[in-house]
């Protein structure tokens, strides 16, 4: 059973799996980090998103092999302490959640678009969430969160 | 999704003996095409190599008279390059189409063709420009290489390293998309190249991409979209799911290419 050793949250995590074991089955099965969710499993909802290499990735669609040797940053490895990441100080500011299921995913895809882009259109940011779905229909508030966030990272996460 | 064996080789040769030491061994790319055939048990390799670590399979470079890509390069790579926007911006308009920003960001050009979904958008980009498929140890013209439904002329142990595509005078792309995954429901590129007027349809036929030949003519006569408003495809062997029927693809496929004709500007 091969070893994977990977940067996670800041913190060097290694484990053994199966070929077959998905990034993000190594996340929340083997490193008991759950923030990260899957939901449609066939990498069109978004809930699994994180970042590999500081970009954003469905981990529902990537093995945990294929992130060996790889910084990646989950839900979790987002605020600092009790202080909130801005962009999930966003998420609570805007109420751009209603169930929350696919929050961690709509997060981790916003700071990536966030990342590129400071100050999103209200187009850009629905362009940009295309793969992230959130069956509670909450995209308004959404939208606006995202939107705050990313003025309020300033360009740098 | 069955278990296999994964190698991470750090050479061309490596990744080359891998697949050879395996019957069974598939190359796996950025896996957004084999991972989910694979969840589904619709493939069930015994050994994956992944070509991630393999060096020189990620740079784009302007040729001159073409641009070449190569095998490794993500979707959003080839959307964001410069050289790519410069030279063939449908190429770059294309790739910004596929999927999500996230499905751009691990999906590759190599993967895309060496998979050959017949919804998929490059198989329609690489027969309308003409494109060449360079592999480890030959040249293959986008004609000869796509051969239906999931099938292309690579061999078992076969590695695409680079597509080289010829820039065109114009072309643009014109995607009908399935709005869940993105994938052509019907998607037609046109360019007007060295080769001529070629129109590559993807997305419509069960027997994946597919030229027009009287779309062509009749551009080559007139470049204009109501030279091909008038040009209708049979429904004979295309496509019948709950996204469309076959008579509506190939109206569709139509519709798509005077749009793509129009947007060529």
């Amino acid at each position: 059973m091969p070893t994977v050793t990977m940067t996670v949250n800041g913190m060097e995590r290694s484990g053994n799996v199966e070929g077959r074991t998905l990034l993000v089955e190594f996340l929340r099965e083997h490193l008991g980090l759950t923030g990260t969710h899957v939901g449609c499993d066939t990498s069109q909802c978004g809930a699994c998103v994180v970042h590999v290499n500081g970009t954003s990735v469905k981990s529902c669609t990537s093995l945990a092999a294929q992130a060996d040797g790889a910084e990646v940053t989950t839900i979790e490895g987002l605020a600092n302490g009790s202080d909130l990441h801005p962009m999930q100080e966003a998420f609570r500011e805007h109420h751009g959640l209603q169930c929350g299921f696919c929050t961690p995913g709509m997060v981790m895809s916003a700071v990536d678009l966030a990342n590129q882009n400071a100050d999103p259109s209200e187009h850009e940011v629905r362009e940009w969430l295309e793969g992230n779905l959130c069956r509670c229909t909450g995209y308004h508030n959404i939208v606006k969160a995202v939107q705050a966030g990313a003025r309020a990272m300033g360009g740098g996460s | 999704m069955n278990d296999f064996t994964y190698h991470a080789p750090t050479s061309l040769d490596d990744a080359v003996a891998a697949l050879r030491g395996d019957g069974g061994a598939k190359l796996i790319a950025g896996g957004h095409s084999l991972l989910p055939v694979m969840k589904l048990n619709l493939a069930a390799p015994s050994a994956l190599v992944s070509l991630a670590g393999v060096p020189g399979l990620g740079d784009i470079a302007d040729g001159g008279d073409s641009v070449t890509v190569g095998a490794m390069c993500s979707h959003a790579q080839v959307a964001g390059s410069a050289i790519v926007q410069a030279r063939i911006p449908a190429l770059a308009a294309m790739a910004d189409g596929i999927g999500d920003a996230q499905v751009r960001n691990a999906g590759t050009i190599g993967g895309s063709v060496a998979h050959n979904d017949p919804a998929a958008d490059y198989p329609a980009a690489c027969v309308a420009l003409g494109a060449t498929i360079v592999t480890d140890r030959r040249e293959v013209h986008a004609d000869d290489f796509f051969q239906g439904m999931f099938a292309t002329a690579l061999a078992d142990d076969e590695v695409i390293t680079e597509v080289r595509f010829p820039v065109p005078g114009r072309a643009a792309y014109a995607k009908f998309a399935n709005p869940a995954s993105k994938y052509a429901v019907a998607g037609v590129m046109v360019a007007d190249g060295p080769a001529g007027v070629r129109v590559a349809v993807t997305g419509a036929s069960g027997d994946g991409v597919f030229r027009v030949a009287e779309m062509e003519a009749a551009l080559g006569a007139s470049f204009s979209g109501e030279a091909v408003a008038g040009v209708a495809v049979s429904s004979d062997g295309m496509l019948s799911d709950t996204a469309a029927g076959a008579d509506y693809r190939a109206h569709l496929v139509t519709v798509m290419a005077k749009r793509a004709v129009e947007a060529c500007g």
